[in-house]
């Protein structure tokens, strides 16, 4: 049995495979092998999770690390890279390779109309060599024994989000040329960066403290660290947290998930619906044994997580564009998560990670499916009415183009409608059961949170009611959803499986039964809060509480009604403005412009860094170091010194002068000189004379 | 009984007016005959250092003597062969100045 | 009062007065016949040296030969005529400068440094006789034998010299 835990470096390299041979051969297999074969990648890496899991479950959940390869070994550091195999690391390996061959499937189908929707077929391959890539940098992320591994693979999967995001770098969503893809793709990558740099601070904090990023060393000796300097620890989860509200998308660096829509739908539900910005949520419920040496930080964590998840669902409510309204309903429920794993609702928090994965990736795909039909519709219509109908600009993602779809997408209409259920909490969908728990641990814990957290849980039923009845009911308001049409199989069956988890995944961790949380146990020591409890709280179901139950799905049941009320009974025609709009006015104004949050960004810290930037860049760099200092100084004094000290001075009055001088003097020597000859035999004969006379004189001298 | 510097004063004597006559005269005959004077001098020396060496050895000591005898023959060769030359170059420039043989200037 | 030593006396200041002519006349037949005299002078010091043979050699020769070829040649050339006037301003009195100089320094030499004081003897009447003359004429023609030969070589040469340069080509004019 132990043989199969050396599968786990597969995990990683199962995908890598399937990316390069996409990359060496893609050129030449048909998008059907290629889409098939990166999907056979990732299914193969879920079937290495199956079988760790299996291994793991007759091991009886004790962890395993699989040493792999050293990596840094300078000195007394050493930082091998080692695979933990445990049970939080298994379920997340699950949910990863699971929903993402789901979603390869589907992407075959999808990717390949969106291609031809987009107009460039031969980007079918790259789509499918990134997602490979970031299903193994995923693995690493959730597979590494130390902090500095999980970094590798943040880091990783935040470059495939970049990559993702921006696969359609030279268009906006609509297929016009521009910069707009990209620039998301940029906003998410410089957003996730500041949380990284959180992330990085914890890190070397924890080397500093610790001498060690290794999960055993750190984990074993937290206490006594925390008993030496509790300030350390607090400084570490705080760094941490600036990570997961990067990578998670919680407020203040959430702004990039609602612009990374602009990517392909599948790599929105992939990435920022099911796997990646769970990271966050990983990350703090594996640092667990950190986290509960300091409740204030936990509190902190807690606090951030549901005020987002509010903050995020008041967006929702106002969003026009289908997967805008699903990207806000993500960073909600990311909130519940991390106010789960901040209260030290581990367990909790991360039933929600995996229910969430389901209806979230489902609703997306879902979305993804209506999107493709309006398109297939306009096509259709392009086709028929002639070119003229492609000058107008067509939105298949705005929601005020769409309605009446449930007649002619019927079996989406029926999968959203499951998605949209499991979201709501509404019972016996998986997410009930996620959700409920979380409330009650909030409302065991800390009940600020739990007010928080059930305002949330009505307006996610209310936007999501307010979604259902603008799309698929009422009259079609524009003529491509008129012609709408149903998406084929490919892409309906992963739909339907995950439907089906979103049906049944509460039956992970049943009240009584609570099979995830004694599966989590193994590897996260849960603390039972026996404080004093009112008496509606503590009655316990096998650790489900009735009241609580009941006021979630009462208040969800009451915000769908209210939806009904508003866009149900009287659906919304063409052009007419958002009821809501009249009945709240400026409060809907700052719901439907994201609390001009982004604003905020740009005009404070956006345009200082570039005005600050272009200060560096215009008068430091140019004005003064290059004009002044290169210009003047360097290059002014180095001609000086070559013009005029060393030619003028040196060269031409020095060294010429004098060698020139030595010529003049020569000649001037030899003029004079020359006089000696001048012919007469008797002044010869003189200097003759005049010789003798001088060595007479000398030897009379001497 | 004339000392022997008497003798050597007087030849120096000579050829210094035998030398300043070659310097300061231009006609090329008189600086020839100058330049005779000159060697007559130095024989004269040459007579008077024979007689004082006789004097000094006892023996007669004639090497003197006859080096004036060479000296004199060489002097009329070369008597002959500078007027030979004064007369070409005469037949030439019609003088025997010597100021006036000054093409070699430099 | 040495009689021999006033007479060297006079004849000295004869044979100085007489160079002193040489320098000095314009006229160059003077200036000849005043070397005459100067060389005859020379061959009386050179009798009181005891020297016969070359005081007669000196006249024959060099005052009867040498002098009278001078003379040819002076009164063939008519030389007596000096053109122009001094081309050279400073020769002269640096000549007499320095030749004065060289007087002074050999002055100095013979009477100061180097005194050769010993008297030389009166000739007797061996220097006169054969004998004399018998020994002179032997070393000639024995231990002087090569520059004998070589002085008569030379006098050929000067012979054949002098002819070759004043050749008169055809044509030219004397």
């Amino acid at each position: 049995m132990e043989g199969i835990f050396t599968l786990a470096p597969l995990l990683v390299f199962l995908p890598v495979l399937g990316l390069l041979i996409n990359i060496a051969f893609g050129g030449r297999m048909s998008e059907k092998v290629i889409g098939w074969l990166a999907s056979a990648a990732a299914g193969a890496t879920f079937v290495v999770s199956a079988l760790l899991a299996y291994a793991l479950w007759a091991a009886n959940g004790e962890a395993v690390t699989v040493p792999f390869a050293d990596w840094i070994t300078i000195g007394t550091l050493h930082i091998p890279w080692t695979f933990r195999v445990d049970t939080l690391s298994v379920t997340m390996m699950l949910v990863v390779s699971g929903v993402g061959t789901l979603i390869h499937i589907y992407a075959i189908g999808y990717m390949h109309e969106d291609v031809r929707f987009k107009g460039d077929p031969k980007r079918f391959r790259r789509f499918f060599v990134f997602m490979n890539l970031f299903i193994a940098m995923m693995m690493i992320l959730v597979s590494g024994d130390s902090y500095l591994m999980l970094f590798v693979g943040w880091e990783g999967v935040g470059l495939c989000s970049f990559l993702l995001i921006g696969f359609w770098y030279d268009m906006d969503t609509l297929g016009r040329p521009s910069w707009a893809n990209s620039n998301a793709a940029k906003k998410a990558f410089i957003t996730n960066r500041i949380g990284d740099f959180g992330f990085l601070l914890a890190g070397m904090t924890m080397f500093w403290a610790f001498g060690s990023v290794q999960f055993g060393e750190v984990f074993g000796r937290a206490e006594e660290i925390a008993a030496a300097q509790p300030g350390i620890i607090i400084a570490i989860t705080l760094f941490m947290l600036i990570g997961v509200t990067g990578k998670s998308a919680q407020i203040p660096l959430y702004v990039w998930l609602p612009d990374a829509m602009a990517g392909p739908t599948p790599v929105s539900a992939l990435i920022h619906a099911a796997t990646m910005v769970t990271a966050g949520v990983y990350l703090i419920a594996r640092s667990w044994p950190l986290y509960t040496l300091v409740p204030d930080a936990q509190y902190i964590v807690a606090l951030v997580g549901a005020v987002t998840a509010l903050f995020a669902a008041t967006i929702a409510v106002g969003q026009y564009d289908i997967k805008k309204v699903l990207a806000y309903s993500t960073i909600s429920q990311l909130g519940f998560m991390v106010a789960a794993v901040g209260m030290g609702a581990f367990v909790a928090g991360m039933f929600h990670l995996v229910t969430h994965a389901f209806f979230k990736a489902l609703l997306f795909l879902s979305a993804g499916s209506v999107i493709l039909g309006l398109e297939r519709g306009h096509h259709h219509l392009a086709h028929h009415k002639g070119h003229e109908e492609h000058e107008e600009v067509f939105d298949p993602g705005d929601m005020r183009n769409m309605g009446g779809l449930r007649k002619r997408m019927p079996v989406t209409f029926w999968l959203y409608i499951i998605g949209t259920l499991a979201l709501a909490g509404i019972f016996p969908f998986a997410g009930f059961w996620s959700k409920d728990e979380i409330l009650l641990d909030a409302a065991k814990l800390h009940p600020e949170v739990f007010a928080l957290l059930l305002t949330a849980a009505f307006f996610t039923a209310f936007y999501m009611g307010r979604q259902i009845w603008m799309v698929f009911f009422g009259e079609p308001r524009h003529a491509a959803a008129a012609h709408a049409e149903e998406s084929p199989k490919i892409i309906t069956v992963p739909l339907m499986v995950l439907a089906g988890l979103s049906l049944l995944g509460g039956a992970l961790n049943l009240p009584g039964v609570h099979t995830f949380g004694h599966w989590l146990e193994h590897t996260i020591e849960m603390v039972e809060h026996e404080a004093h409890l009112p008496a509606w709280l503590a009655i316990s179901w096998g650790g489900l509480n009735p009241l609580v139950a009941l006021a979630s799905t009462v208040l969800a049941l009451l915000a769908i009604y209210f939806s009904w009320l508003i866009y149900g009974r009287k659906p919304l025609i063409t052009g007419q403005i958002d009821p809501l709009k009249k009945a709240l006015g400026p409060i809907f104004t700052g719901m439907e412009h994201k609390w001009y949050v982004d604003e905020f960004y740009w005009a404070v810290f956006v345009d200082r860094y570039v005005d600050i930037a272009r200060f560096l860049a215009d008068v430091v760099d140019w004005r003064f170091w290059h004009d002044w200092f290169h210009e003047k100084v360097i290059a002014g004094t180095y001609n000086w010194l070559s013009h005029i000290a060393l030619n003028r001075y040196a060269d031409q009055k020095g060294i010429d002068a004098f060698f020139n001088g030595l010529g003049e003097l020569t000649k001037r020597a030899a003029a004079s000189l020359r006089r000696l000859q001048n012919g007469f035999v008797r002044s010869y004969a003189l200097a003759v004379l005049l010789g003798v006379v001088l060595i007479v004189g000398y030897l009379v001298i001497r | 009984m004339i000392p022997l510097n008497h003798y050597l004063l007087l030849s120096a004597i000579l050829f210094t007016m035998g030398a300043l006559g070659v310097l300061i005269r231009r006609n090329a005959l008189i600086i020839f005959m100058s330049i005779e004077l000159m060697l007559n001098s130095a024989n004269l020396a040459f007579v008077a250092f024979a007689r004082s060496f006789e004097q000094t050895s006892g023996q007669p000591v004639f090497n003197g003597q006859l080096f004036v005898f060479f000296v004199i023959a060489v002097a009329a060769a070369e008597v002959a062969i500078g007027l030979a030359l004064i007369v070409a170059i005469f037949r030439v420039k019609r003088n025997v100045d010597v100021d006036q043989m000054s093409s070699l200037k430099g | 009062m040495d009689f021999t030593l006033i007479f060297f006396y006079v004849l000295a200041a004869t044979a100085v007065a007489t160079a002193l002519g040489l320098l000095l006349s314009r006229n160059a037949v003077y200036a000849a016949l005043f070397l005459v005299l100067n060389l005859a002078t020379v061959a009386v010091f050179y009798l009181l040296l005891g020297a016969p043979f070359v005081a007669m050699a000196q006249i024959t020769v060099y005052a009867g030969a040498i002098m009278v070829l001078f003379l040819f040649v002076i009164m063939l050339l008519g030389a007596e005529k000096l053109p122009q006037g001094e081309v050279l301003p400073w020769q002269r009195p640096l000549a007499i400068g320095a030749a004065a100089l060289l007087l002074v320094e050999a002055g100095y030499l013979l009477l100061q440094r180097v005194r050769l004081t010993a008297a030389l003897p009166d000739p007797g009447t061996w220097e006169n006789s054969m004998d004399a003359l018998r020994q002179m004429a032997s070393l000639l023609f024995t231990g002087y034998l090569l520059p004998f030969e070589v002085t008569s070589v030379l006098l050929l040469v000067a012979m054949v010299g002098a002819i070759v340069l004043t050749k008169r080509e055809k044509g030219e004019p004397a």
